[in-house]
Parts: C-alpha cells; sequence; structure tokens
C-alpha cells in the first residue's frame, strides 16, 4: 500500500490552483431514436471532488466520455477552465484518465506504461525519470516497475492506471468506475486513498460510479443522475438529508428511504396535503422510524437480523415499511408498534412529479395532539421538539 | 499393477493416431531420406547404394542453385508484402464504413478461390495483346508485353499472383487480432496525446505481434509449398526462370522420373523448411508478448 502522507507530486500549497473548473452547458447525446443524455448542465467547481451518481446506463459514463472528448455531444457546451473545447481532440483539453478496465497497455512494463503519455509529448528522459521515481514512491509502485500488467495483481494494476493518470500532473482527473473491479476491502483502502491523492494534488476529478458508498464518502459534490438527466447536485450530507426528488430519496441510503402515500398516515397526512395544496407522498428513513407514543402504529411483518442493527419489516396503513432497529430489539412479526416521528426527520414529495415539497409550519402540522390518526385511538400528548 | 494397466491403456487410446502419423508422415519422410543415398532404379538395373553422390550431384546443378535463387528471392519479396499488405487491409477494414462488408469479401475473395483458378485468372490479366494488362497499357500507347514469357519478368509476375492471393488470406487473421484489441487502449493512448501513427507503432503494432509469427511461419512454408500457379502461368519457364523448389522437385520425380534425386531435393528442402520455422519462433519469440 502506498503511504499517502509521504512525498507529494507537487507542495499543497499550489493545490489550490492547480485545478480547473469544468461547466456543462445542455449536454444532449442521441443515438438514433435513444437518448443518451437529454440537456445536461452542471459545474464541476475547480479543484473539487465530483462524483457522477447513478444506476447503470443512466448516463453518466457517456457524459463523462464527452468532458474527456472521447465522444462529441449531439447538442451543447463543454467548458475547461472557461474554454470552449468544442471540436478539441481528446489529447488537446489537457485532462488525464482512468479507465474502468485499467486499459493498461499489456506489452509494456509498468514503467512504459506510467510514462507513455511523457514519451509521447516528448519529455526528456532525465526529467521523464525523475517524474517517474516520484510517482512510483507515492503510489508504492517502485518495486514493479520492471512488470508488465499481467503480472499484477488487480490492486497493483489499478494503481498503475492511477500513476499514469497523475504522472501527467494535469488540472483535470477523469475516472470511469475505477474501484469496481476491486475486491471489496481493497475497495474501501483506495477510496481513501484516492482522496487523499486528490486532495493533496489539488486537481479537478470527475469521477463516475454506480455506488453511493463512494460517491458519498468521496465526493465534495454529487451530481447524482437517472435516465439521462440531472435529478439533483448537492453535498453528500444534503442529497442525504435534502433529497430533491423521490429517485434521489431512494437511490441514497441503505435501505432506501421509505415513501408513503400521505393517506398512511391516516389524518395528518390529510392534513398536510391540505396545507400543500397537493396530494404528497412522504419520505421517512429507515433510521429515522422511532417506536415512541405517537399516534401512528407499524404492523410488523418480518425482520432481518444484521448483527449490529436489524431491519423490521411492517406495514403503516398499507404501505410497506422498513425500519432500523438496534441488533438486540427485533420486534416478533406479528407485533404492533407505536411509532413517534420527528417532523425534521419527514420529507414530502408531491405525488404527481416526485418533487420535494418544503411546508413552512409542518411541525405544528404533525404534533396536533387531538389528532386521532385513524384507528390508532386515545393517546398522550406527543412531546414536541422545539420548532426549527 | 494400475500404474501398469495407465500406461497399456495410455498407448492403446493413441494408438490408432499414432498408426496413421507413422504410416502417412514418418515412414514416407524416413523413405525419402534413405531413398536420396541409393540410385533410381532403371529398367533392368535395380537400385543400389551410392552414398552421398546424389548429393554431390546437387551441389553441381546449377539448376537447384538458379531454383533455390528463384524461391529465396519469391520468399524474400511476398512473404513481406503480403503481410504488409494484409496488415494495411485489415486496418483499414476494421474501422467503421459504408460498404464496409463489402470491401472485407472483396479482400478475402482471393483466398476462397482455388490457386488454379486464380492463376487462369491472371493468365488472362497478362495475355499478352489482349489481356487486361496490355489493353490498360494500350491505351497509354505502350505496346505489347509478354511478362509471362520473359525470364526478367516470368518470376515477378507470379510473384503478384500469390501476393494478390496470400493477403487476403492473412487479413482475417489481422483482423480477428484487431478486434481483440480493447478499444479502451486505443483511447488511453488517445488521451496521453498519441497520434494515430504512435498508436499504430506503439499499441496496435506490439499487440498484433503474435499473429505476425504465426501469420510469417504460416507464409514461409506457403512460399516452399504451393506451387500450384506455377503449372498454369509458366510451367516453370522460361529457361526456369520462374521455377521453384518444389517444382523442380515435382518435374524431376514424376516428369524425369529421377526418383533418387527428387528425393534428395525433397530432403533438402524439409531441412531448409525445419531450419526457417526454428529460426523464426527464436527470433520473433523475445519479440512478442502473448497475452
Amino acid at each position: 500500500m502506498g503511504d499517502m502522507t509521504g512525498p507529494i507530486l507537487e507542495p499543497a500549497a499550489t493545490a489550490a490552483t492547480r485545478g480547473r473548473e469544468i461547466r456543462l452547458e445542455g449536454i444532449a447525446k442521441r443515438w438514433g431514436g435513444t437518448t443518451a443524455l437529454g440537456g445536461v448542465g452542471v459545474t464541476v467547481p475547480a479543484g473539487s471532488f465530483t462524483a457522477l451518481l447513478g444506476p447503470s446506463g443512466c448516463g453518466k459514463s457517456t457524459l463523462l466520455r464527452i468532458v474527456a472528448g472521447l465522444e462529441d455531444p449531439t447538442a451543447g457546451r463543454v467548458l475547461i477552465g472557461g474554454e470552449d473545447m468544442g471540436a478539441r481532440p481528446a489529447d488537446k483539453r489537457d485532462l488525464s484518465m482512468v479507465f474502468q478496465s485499467y486499459a493498461l497497455f499489456p506489452h509494456l512494463d509498468v514503467a512504459e506504461n506510467i510514462t507513455f503519455g511523457l514519451r509521447t509529448r516528448g519529455v526528456p528522459r532525465a526529467e521523464r525519470r525523475a517524474r517517474l521515481g516520484k510517482v512510483a514512491d507515492l503510489l508504492g509502485l517502485a518495486p514493479y516497475l520492471d512488470r508488465k500488467p499481467a503480472q499484477l495483481s488487480g490492486g497493483q494494476q489499478q494503481r498503475v492506471a492511477l500513476g499514469r493518470a497523475v504522472i501527467s500532473e494535469r488540472p483535470v482527473c477523469l475516472m470511469d468506475e475505477p474501484l469496481s473491479n476491486l475486491d471489496a476491502k481493497l475497495r474501501q483502502s483506495m477510496r481513501a486513498e484516492l482522496r487523499a491523492l486528490q486532495r493533496s494534488l489539488g486537481f479537478t476529478m470527475l469521477y463516475v460510479t454506480h455506488d453511493q458508498v463512494e460517491a458519498i464518502t468521496m465526493a465534495d459534490q454529487v451530481v447524482l443522475m437517472n435516465a439521462g438527466r440531472i435529478e439533483q447536485v448537492a453535498s453528500p450530507h444534503d442529497l442525504y438529508e435534502r433529497p430533491a426528488t423521490t429517485f434521489a430519496a431512494r437511490f441514497i441510503g441503505t435501505p432506501p428511504m421509505n415513501i408513503l402515500p400521505a393517506a398512511a398516515l391516516g389524518a395528518t397526512g390529510a392534513r398536510l396535503e391540505t396545507a400543500a395544496g397537493r396530494a404528497l407522498e412522504i419520505g421517512i428513513r429507515p433510521e429515522a422510524l422511532r417506536a415512541g407514543a405517537g399516534p401512528w402504529r407499524m404492523q410488523v411483518t418480518g425482520g432481518e437480523y444484521h448483527g449490529a442493527d436489524a431491519l423490521v419489516e411492517g406495514r403503516i396503513g398499507e404501505a410497506p415499511v422498513l425500519m432500523r432497529v438496534p441488533g438486540q430489539s427485533l420486534p416478533v412479526p406479528g407485533a404492533a408498534l407505536r411509532l413517534a416521528l420527528d417532523p425534521r426527520d419527514l420529507h414530502l414529495f408531491d405525488a404527481g412529479t416526485g418533487d420535494r415539497v418544503d411546508l413552512p409550519g409542518l411541525a405544528q402540522l404533525i404534533a396536533r395532539p387531538e389528532d386521532p390518526a385513524g384507528a390508532t385511538g386515545a393517546h398522550a400528548p406527543h412531546p414536541n421538539r422545539k420548532d426549527p | 499393477m494400475t500404474r501398469r494397466k495407465d500406461w497399456i491403456w495410455g498407448w492403446l487410446l493413441i494408438a490408432p493416431a499414432l498408426v496413421f502419423i507413422f504410416l502417412f508422415t514418418h515412414y514416407p519422410a524416413v523413405m525419402t531420406i534413405g531413398e536420396s543415398f541409393w540410385s533410381t532404379p532403371r529398367g533392368g538395373r535395380p537400385s543400389r547404394f551410392v552414398g552421398l553422390h546424389n548429393y554431390e550431384r546437387l551441389i553441381h546443378d546449377p539448376t537447384f542453385w538458379q531454383v533455390l535463387g528463384n524461391n529465396v528471392l519469391y520468399a524474400v519479396v511476398t512473404i513481406p508484402a503480403s503481410i504488409v499488405l494484409a496488415m494495411v487491409m485489415a486496418v483499414l477494414v476494421n474501422r467503421p464504413f459504408r460498404g464496409r462488408a463489402l470491401a472485407r469479401m472483396a479482400f478475402f475473395t482471393p483466398t476462397i478461390l482455388p490457386l488454379i483458378a486464380v492463376a487462369n485468372i491472371w493468365v488472362f490479366f497478362y495475355l499478352p495483346g489482349f489481356g487486361l494488362i496490355d489493353q490498360i497499357l494500350g491505351l497509354f500507347g505502350i505496346g505489347q508485353t509478354n511478362l509471362l514469357g520473359s525470364t526478367a519478368t516470368a518470376l515477378p509476375a507470379v510473384m503478384v499472383v500469390s501476393v494478390w492471393k496470400e493477403a487476403g488470406f492473412f487479413m482475417i487473421f489481422y483482423l480477428a487480432a484487431l478486434q481483440a484489441i480493447p478499444p479502451q487502449l486505443v483511447e488511453a493512448a488517445r488521451i496521453e496525446g498519441a497520434g494515430r501513427w504512435t498508436i499504430f507503432r506503439r499499441i496496435t503494432f506490439p499487440l498484433l505481434m503474435p499473429t505476425t509469427l504465426f501469420v510469417s511461419i504460416n507464409a514461409v512454408i506457403n512460399a516452399f509449398r504451393l506451387v500450384d500457379h506455377i503449372f498454369i502461368l509458366t510451367g516453370g519457364g522460361p529457361d526456369n526462370a520462374s521455377s521453384l523448389l518444389l517444382f523442380y522437385i515435382y518435374e524431376t520425380s514424376f516428369r524425369y522420373w529421377d526418383t533418387a534425386y527428387g528425393a534428395t531435393l525433397t530432403v533438402v528442402l524439409l531441412a531448409l523448411l525445419c531450419l526457417l520455422a526454428i529460426g523464426q519462433f527464436f527470433l520473433f519469440d523475445r519479440k512478442v508478448h502473448y497475452r
């Protein structure tokens, strides 16, 4: 494993100035009748780590290839560092790229693979060797420089691909699911290393992944995509705390957020819909559902023991829900739990469009003590938390 | 006990294949080597042991040296020419364009035609006065040629035919090899600033080396083995100008029935092919990267 706290290519002081901003304006890509990307616009701040997240087939890899110049958009503009890339070919965009398959040249040894780009650009031999030495130390590849890729483990091959990307010291680095071929343990340690590498070198990272954990743990900014469109652009924190659509709500978090029709909450739901003036869906994360003295009732239908915690399967009204509880307190199927809801844990979405609805005074609407809440019967006043 | 049984079973299982390979490959080869030390039996004069007499005769046979020289020239020209052409054609039809299937088929057609048919087509091309070449040359006011009939041009004319025939065949192997190269390699090289030529020189060409080795061994063997077109085109003439080693062996053995000398020539041809194949393997082996 490479020592990420060791010598770095460039002093961190210059790091902030190194990255370049990437701006995408109305990028569309169509092949015949199918639309891969429908007018995508997003800005990747200079020096940031931005993850393109989405299910497979959502167009994130196509978008990355368009930024790289390997694919031409049907419409729209790519600006890097404020300059329109237009018809500029891939090698003139001043970026590097790591492929999912690593794309190492099988007939060249590690040293030749890493310095390939320096050679094609005519960097003198002495400088090539000096830079190779630094990168090899940085990534812990020094003992393997004369090996062929086939003689390396998956993790080592991954490092060679990284080495080839960082040796050129480009302001922008694109990565297309670079960790997906590694085993789980290695993936976890590489996540931290990649993040540290990007921080210390200061380049702008555009990172494609379908793994929400990678996006949440590594990125400064997550661009969540679905079916060729952007669902939400936000920090990992906001993406989790304030999902902009039901798709974002369901995509982030394991297990995903429970989305219930408002009717499942009985009178409370009806009151919320009246206040919002439209049909609503209500999202509650499994970890936000808590047993308590609230007016709502959850019928337990099953459970799954995970060790540290457990998932309770059940129903609120007719809607199936999951609830996360500590591992030792798994209720038996058939039991009825009373639930307490903190208004701050509720996410409201427009039932028609799936967009987030922000309802002022939500806490009061939830906490009305005289609420009979369907068939739940009499109950103690709900202890209200202080309003936001 | 069981080991012994396994051993017997093993031999029994390979016996059928072994019988045939001995009967039709090893036995004739050994017989040929033996025959080269004996004289040709003539009417009333049975074959007798002559030692190295046949080999002495071979060394002093000017036709043998001429034919060997022809064959070496034939190999040295046609092998690189057909390999380079095959590679170029494969690279051309590997990229997408309108009518690609048609182009591939056109390049491959010479391969599916029998060599005799190919030779017949080219006899028409080369025909003095009426042939395609002379008709085209006639448009530019250039007079009649006799490419197959003159000692200077007969061999080159034969070479053109075999390059035309072989290149399409080798192209198929290169095409398959090109399609086995992951497109990400080319994309990675593009991002690293490599132009088309650099990509070919530093990525594609080295990755095609195993194919080049395979193709070149085949080409060498074919250069000494395929002589069908000579029967149709020139009959080895004029004055042995277009005769190749195997054609000379055929003539010696089955036209003049000098079977002992034919056997001697065959032994020389076999030794030559063995040497070439071994040499190629060792020469290429260091430069070839096998995935």
